[in-house]
């Protein structure tokens, strides 16, 4: 898990001493409390909550995280015969950045070709939502989603599709 | 802010002062019912508030009783002596006031007033008792044993100990939360100091078996601690009746003032312990340092307050925990109570709401004061060490909320929360994927996930 590695590097940091860990868990602590307003923002007005026909071809779902992490994410792309996402929706377990994280996630996927977003960075989310390093999980998640969505469709258009796309798709990855 | 609290301070003055001595109907949840602050927003820590939260954490902890100020305030402004002063009235009124106190603390859970000492808190009273056992006994016995649900401090002092060559068994816990009195039996050895475990857990609620552990604990000849800060003023507790050799007890817990707390150290048999603080040998020499006396009365005083009201405050708490309780299981499915159902002390209610992150419902719940656990703990992003220990599923332990009731609690402020509570699960659950797919019928626990 993310946030236990980012723990103990912090401690790691600060001192050796057998309660580091716990010391490094008190200094996080206070950015964890904090949230920034475009998070709360999210948060209270998710946008494009929902789900698509994972069954549909046009649909590519991305579901990354574990329950046990306390963070699943599943985020899911309409894309068009141009390979242009019309649409987008999430639906999250986790925490308010977690949310916020996936809400913003299928805000900037919304109009963008699949390659195109392929290049969105968990920094870009995170530095949106000012997520302190106990969060940048979070968008790391986003992130994953994005691509296992992207990845999802992919695949179901090779086994659907015709040979053309099939070479579009390996270009693409390329 | 600066606005409120000046505001709020105000009205504890005229509330105070203004009153004789039956103030309590007309105070009787006046820190709970705090006046609405009209139109004033506030902003902390980017999230929007109009008036102040309603408290329902009184587990982290409880307001002053009124009562227990009144009792304070003469100490704070013309009786300021030093109680250890012996050469004027100054000092002579403070010691008396310190040993009215000490005799009411002792009061609460049948004790002599001359096994008491005062500490600044259960933290010390803890480290006192586990470290000063431990310390003592050194030579012939190595060995202690806990609970793994019992508070970070008594962990703590534990893994100290550990660190110097003592041997320590965490004892693991049923699925209730409860020690299992035969593993306890089986842990101890002839080499056993002390047996420390926890009165009521501040997480669960739970009431551990404290009657059976002292017994016990007598027959094998080790030391009994438990640390009853959670408990103390709350359940019935007698020492003698118990066979509690040491206790700890926490004024903020019980509507007294934070920065004071005491131990019960059994003087026949005697318990002998290595003082923790070195210095001018007050407290007989187990504590060293001025006595804080004005805190020390409030601790008395809110003692006292305790005893005499128990079996109100009980029934009241008993009453509204079950409305909290049954308002929200009667609106949502998959709530689960952690924590053993009958031994249990009713002011604390952790549930775990399946399929929902307790830390995004923590920030939906931001007109409750709530937590997710202790708040020691809540800085970090591990489930609890207790739900962990009960061996609830590491899901389902990221899912927890603790309600804490208390005895300025209102019903209008248990409806609420139950309204807020069911609304902002029902609004996750909406959002959770996990919902969605139990919705579906896939079992969740044959997925293969990625762990992160």
């Amino acid at each position: 898990m993310l946030a236990r590695a980012a723990s103990s590097l912090l401690a790691q940091a600060s001192t050796s001493a057998p309660l580091a860990q716990d010391f490094a868990r008190a200094a996080t602590g206070v950015l964890l409390r904090g949230y920034h307003k475009n998070v709360v923002d999210h948060y209270e007005k998710p946008r494009n909550v929902g789900s698509f026909d994972k069954n549909d071809p046009t649909v590519g779902t991305g579901l990354v995280g574990a329950p046990a992490c306390g963070d699943v994410m599943k985020l899911q792309i309409k894309v068009d015969e141009d390979g242009n996402i019309v649409d987008s929706c999430f639906k999250t377990f986790g925490c308010g950045s977690a949310i916020a994280s996936s809400s913003v996630a299928t805000e900037w996927v919304k109009g963008k070709a699949v390659d195109e977003v392929l290049t969105i960075k968990n920094s870009d989310i995170a530095k949106h939502l000012s997520l302190p390093p106990v969060k940048l999980h979070c968008s790391m998640l986003a992130e994953d989603a994005i691509k296992a969505a992207v990845k999802d469709w992919r695949e179901k258009k090779a086994k659907n599709g015709g040979q053309q796309q099939q070479q579009q798709a390996s270009a693409a990855s390329a | 802010m600066a606005l409120r609290a000046a505001g709020a301070g105000l009205r504890v003055w005229r509330a105070a002062l203004g009153s004789g001595g039956s103030l309590l109907p007309s105070l009787r949840g006046f820190t709970a019912q705090a006046e609405p602050v009209e139109e004033e927003v506030i902003e902390k820590k980017g999230i929007q508030l109009r008036g102040a939260p309603m408290y329902l954490d009184m587990q982290a902890t409880t307001p002053l009783d009124p009562r227990v100020i009144d009792a304070m305030l003469p100490f704070m402004t013309e009786q300021y002596g030093n109680p250890h002063s012996r050469t004027h009235l100054y000092g002579w009124e403070a010691e008396e006031a310190v040993e009215v106190a000490r005799g009411q603390v002792a009061g609460v859970i049948g004790a002599d007033a001359k096994e008491i000492i005062f500490t600044s808190g259960a933290t010390e009273s803890n480290n006192l008792a586990i470290k000063g056992v431990a310390g003592f006994f050194r030579d012939k016995k190595k060995h202690l044993i806990t609970t793994q649900t019992d508070h970070k401090c008594v962990l703590d002092s534990c893994r100290y100990l550990q660190q110097r060559g003592f041997d320590v068994t965490y004892l693991p816990v049923q699925k209730n939360g409860l020690v299992d009195l035969g593993q306890l039996a089986d842990a101890i050895r002839p080499d056993t100091s002390l047996v420390s475990v926890m009165a009521v857990n501040n997480e669960i609620g739970v009431v551990q078996p404290l009657a059976d552990i002292g017994k016990l604990c007598r027959e094998k000849k080790v030391f009994f601690h438990t640390d009853a800060a959670q408990a103390v003023g709350k359940i019935p507790i007698d020492v003698n009746a118990m066979n509690i050799d040491l206790l700890s007890i926490s004024g903020h817990k019980l509507y007294g003032p934070k920065g004071i707390g005491a131990i019960y150290i059994r003087r026949r048999p005697r318990v002998r312990l290595e003082a923790q603080m070195s210095g001018g040998g007050q407290e007989r020499g187990l504590r060293s340092g001025t006595v804080p006396h004005f805190l020390a009365v409030g601790l008395g005083a809110a003692c006292d307050i305790a005893a005499q009201e128990m079996q109100r405050d009980q029934a009241h708490i008993k009453r509204l925990s079950e409305r909290l309780y049954k308002g929200i299981t009667s609106q949502l499915q998959g709530v689960v109570l952690n924590g053993d159902p009958e031994a249990r002390y009713w002011g604390n209610i952790n549930l775990s709401f399946a399929y929902v992150e307790g830390e995004s419902l923590l920030m939906g719940l931001k007109d409750v004061a709530v937590s997710s656990g202790s708040a020691c703990t809540s800085a970090s992003l591990e489930p609890s060490y207790v739900l962990r220990a009960l061996g609830v599923e590491e899901d389902m332990a990221h899912t927890s909320i603790r309600f804490g009731i208390g005895r300025f609690t209102t019903e209008a402020e248990v409806d609420r929360a139950v309204e807020l509570t069911v609304q902002h699960v029902n609004k996750l659950r909406e959002m959770s994927p996990l919902w969605e797919m139990v919705q579906e019928g896939i079992d969740l626990s044959k997925i293969e996930w990625a762990q992160h």
